[in-house]
């Protein structure tokens, strides 16, 4: 097959995967309607109704008995939409690196992609091992908005700019998405976390109802938290002040120059390092470390946007 | 640390004791200076100073990537300071075009690192004892332990207790065991006097203790001393290092001395004269561009060839620098950032002499190396002559009348000129840009229709400038390459500091401090078994893996009892 072929069938799955993605979006988020069709003030649970009204069936909020209620179907159904837009945006990103015959994440375009597939990845994986399909419509949404916006940025295949043909590329730019991956992941915990944590200060018991009650405990939430964040800061330790400064060195003849990028990677180390402390500092454990990891999430975004669009510097032609 | 360890997370309050005591609001308890310092050193050393300060650092660090920075872009500096006159003598005062090295920016790192030494060095001992220490105590009441799960078996406590140091030390737990004070009269009065007093272990009662993930605080400590470490060898390669870029035109040379560079910045103790005196001479810039398809236009190569001299008297060898492929000679490396084009122009002054002749290198302002640049010419006659304009290398008219640039390469240069005359301002020793005019005593020539003159010239055309000044003619164009010379010694400390940081990270972080107990007391004819555990930092999974080592010792039981 030639480079033309391989582009073009990049191009179909990602839009194909951009599509399903955003059907699993929908899907969950008819998945969490149902969840909440399902009152705390009614006597008898709606399952329970539609089979006869039973009275002798016990009275139980949604979600926590043996039987599968329309809300956990579509939540089923999101999953598997789910794992089948990660399985084509994996063809998509690999035909894009067959077409460009290298890596392929050399540009604004490729890098939003190949990131929407590591969180893809890891939140799936995540799904199998710790079963966080509860942030199933947050990380659809997110990629479906990663993709859409993609398409503004979209460049045809073609190979690297001289400064960009390195070999710390593949892994400043690799090391870079899997922790943005992570990140996204628990940035997703903590903004659930925060959700449901303010509800059930305010009414306490809330939180076992409805749509919260789709939602783990905010213990468990915020652990998810902190072991996500936990594996990517080392990663973006890695990414950003180990391989970039060696990248930067054989390409710029300085490791750090203060370049926005490199300031803005700073920025969002320092303040996960921030997180990570606010989980030890009295007062800080909980919302205030939510609030950090959402911060820290705000400018790991801000760099790959606004500083890509909005400020000019060394990076600026690339990622 | 332990989200339980105390100095990570006690609360500070002022000496003297609490805030509301005794007397009255006004005034605070009077201290002694001792006292003071004191309070002022926990307070700094303290987690949350440590975490504020952090934060601190995030935000000081914002301005830099909004307002150019002299280190980095000193052209835009200069830019800037034209464009923005009062708003940049704010900034000079707050030190906003040097952020990274202004005061307030040191000020916040290096108060984060006296707090992280603070913090660091007194753990350091207490975990050095630490590490040797033998797993605490069994409680006696296990059962107010976060997970504790208790059966009843046949077997012996004996046996029990044996099984589970086995089974925990196969789990790289640190392992020690108390044996029960005699199996006979445990029988006796398993259930009955001892638990209840709480302070003496339940008589008969053996137990084993564990603990395991000792290595964390290690991590821990080897991250932080890491940063330390980073910060040091940064400081060294700041002090001593040095950085300067220089446009060096083809068929032009540069030797390594500090009045050939465009731009120099040096550390504070790199001396300016230790400089490695090797001399470059460049005979190609190569720079070529995708000509097909969407991308056409992007670079393809960078490559500057040439000839290097690594000390003077010594035989030339050829280099070859890509992007990526510096050139290295005695610690001093030299970077290929980029080309751009230097169209060769003579002037003549009003008296027929050629008062300038030679390449000049124009700026590349985007990627179709639309390129701005001026032409000083201080020896012409009756006035000084400057020019400034722009160069397309490949020119189209717009249909705005406007000239672009299709392509970098120069098929069809156009070199596009403003005329001026008067003083350049060269003689008043102040240093000027090579790539700006000062229009202080300059005026703008106008041509005979009165409106202000643009020449437009293609290679090899030649023009008269109007009032018998003389004339200008395009001879041609030549690439030019722009090297970054660079030395920062000791660079692979910081390196080995990071490395070190993410190792020492690693293990902090997945490393779960755990505590686990197993006691079993004859009661009956049976055995009462407790298992109870503790972990040290939030994150883990206590419960399930308490119930694995339950189930385990049961497995074991099966296995023993037939
Ligand atoms: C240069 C600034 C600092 C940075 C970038 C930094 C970064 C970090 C990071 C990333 C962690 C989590 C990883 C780990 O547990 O090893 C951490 C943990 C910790 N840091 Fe720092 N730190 C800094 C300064 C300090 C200071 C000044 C203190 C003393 C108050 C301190 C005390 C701690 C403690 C006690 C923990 C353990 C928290 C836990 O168990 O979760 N750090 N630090």
């Amino acid at each position: 097959m030639n480079t033309e072929a391989f582009a073009q069938l990049s191009n179909i799955a990602v839009a194909s995967a951009a599509v399903v993605f955003f059907l699993a979006l929908l899907t969950h988020l008819a998945e969490w309607a149902a969840a909440r069709e399902v009152l705390p003030a009614r006597s008898e649970p709606v399952g329970a109704r539609a089979r006869g009204g039973s009275p002798a069936a016990p009275p139980h909020p949604a979600g926590d008995t043996g039987k599968v209620t329309r809300s956990d179907r579509l939540g089923g159904i999101g999953i598997s939409l789910t794992v089948l837009a990660t399985a084509l945006l994996a063809a998509g990103v690999l035909f894009r690196g067959l077409a460009a015959e290298r890596v392929p994440w050399g540009n604004m375009y490729e890098f939003a992609v190949a990131s929407a597939l590591v969180v893809a990845v890891v939140y799936v994986g995540l799904v199998a091992r710790l079963g966080i399909s509860w942030l199933g419509p947050i990380v659809t949404g997110f990629v479906v908005i990663v993709l859409g916006l993609s398409i503004l940025v979209y460049v045809p295949a073609g190979p690297l700019v001289p400064a960009l043909d390195s070999y710390w590329l593949a892994l400043h730019v690799s090391a870079a998405a899997i922790a943005g991956g992570a990140f996204v992941v628990g940035a997703g915990a903590s903004a659930l976390f925060l959700v449901k944590n303010r509800a059930e200060r305010r009414s306490p018991g809330s939180g076992e109802r409805g749509l919260l009650g789709r939602l783990p405990t905010t213990a468990a939430m915020d652990r998810l938290a902190y072991r996500v964040h936990a594996f990517a800061f080392p990663v973006w330790t890695f990414a950003a002040l180990i391989a970039g400064p060696i990248w930067a060195q054989n390409a710029w003849g300085r490791y750090w120059g203060w370049d926005p990028k490199e300031v803005w990677a700073f920025i969002t180390w320092v303040v996960y390092a921030g997180y990570l402390h606010a989980r030890a500092t009295a007062g800080w454990r909980g919302k205030g470390a939510a609030v950090l990891a959402l911060i820290g999430f705000a400018t790991l975004v801000f760099n790959f946007v606004g500083v890509n669009l909005f400020i000019s510097g060394l990076h600026s032609y690339a990622f | 640390m332990a989200t339980t360890s105390p100095p990570a997370d006690q609360e500070v309050a002022p000496p003297g004791g609490g805030r509301h005591e005794g007397d009255g609001p006004g005034r605070p308890p009077a201290v002694s200076m001792r006292e003071l310092g004191r309070w002022a050193w926990r307070q700094l050393t303290s987690m949350r100073t440590a975490l504020l300060l952090l934060l601190a650092l995030a935000l000081a660090a914002v301005p830099g990537s909004l307002v150019p920075q002299q280190g980095v872009d000193s052209l835009r500096v200069a830019q800037y300071r034209l464009e923005n006159p009062t708003l940049s003598q704010w900034f000079d005062r707050l030190g906003l075009f040097s952020v990274y090295s202004s005061p307030w920016f040191a000020a916040i790192y290096l108060l984060l690192m006296i707090s992280l030494i603070g913090c660091v060095v007194p753990r350091a001992v207490v975990y050095a004892r630490a590490l040797r220490a033998r797993p605490p105590r069994t409680p006696s009441r296990l059962e107010r332990l976060p997970a504790y799960v208790s059966y009843e078996t046949d077997r012996a406590p004996t046996d029990v207790l044996a099984d589970a140091e086995n089974l925990l030390r196969r789990q790289r737990y640190r392992v020690d065991r108390d044996l029960p004070a005699g199996p006979e009269i445990g029988s006796e009065t398993g259930s009955g006097a001892g638990s209840g007093a709480g302070a003496v272990p339940t008589l008969g009662a053996g137990s084993v203790r564990a603990e395991k993930g000792y290595l964390r605080e290690t991590g821990n400590l080897v991250f932080h001393v890491s940063l330390l470490i980073v910060l040091v060898g940064v400081a060294v390669g700041a002090l001593w290092g040095y950085r300067g870029s220089v446009i060096v035109v083809e068929g032009q040379g540069f030797s390594n001395t500090l009045t050939q560079y465009d731009e120099f910045t040096s550390g504070a103790l790199a001396g300016a004269d230790s400089l490695p005196p090797f001399s470059l001479s460049l005979d190609q810039m190569t720079a070529e561009f995708q000509t097909e398809g969407d991308q056409a236009g992007q670079p393809k190569l960078f490559e500057a060839s040439g000839t290097v001299t690594r000390a003077p008297g010594e035989d030339a060898d050829g280099f070859d620098i890509r992007v990526n492929h510096p050139l290295t000679v005695d610690g001093t490396s030299v970077f290929l950032l980029g080309s751009g084009y230097a169209p060769v122009v003579t002037v003549r002054d009003g008296e027929g002499e050629v008062a300038f002749s030679g390449p000049v290198a124009f700026l590349p302002t985007d990627s179709s190396y639309v390129s701005e640049g001026v032409v000083k010419v201080p020896d012409a006659q009756p006035e000084q002559l400057g020019f400034e304009g722009l160069f397309l290398p490949w020119a189209v008219q717009g249909s705005d009348g406007v000239s672009r640039s299709l392509f970098p390469e120069p098929a069809n240069p156009e070199l596009d000129l403003f005329v001026y005359t008067g003083d350049l301002g060269l003689d008043d020793g102040e240093p000027q840009s090579v790539f700006a005019l000062d229009k202080d005593d300059l005026d703008l020539l106008e041509g005979a229709d009165g409106e202000t003159l643009r020449l437009a010239l293609t290679p090899g055309e030649q023009v008269r400038l109007p009032d018998g000044l003389g004339s200008v003619s395009f001879d041609g164009v030549r690439e030019f390459a722009r090297f970054q010379v660079a030395s920062t010694p000791l660079s692979w400390l910081p390196l080995a500091g990071l490395v070190l940081a993410v190792a020492g990270m690693t293990g902090s972080l997945y490393i779960r401090p755990r505590r686990t107990w197993v006691r079993a007391r004859a009661a009956g004819d049976r055995t009462v078994v407790e298992v109870a555990g503790l972990d040290r930092v939030s994150g883990g999974d206590l419960a399930t893996d308490l119930d694995d080592v339950v189930a385990r010792l049961r497995d074991e039981e099966e296995g023993a009892t037939p």
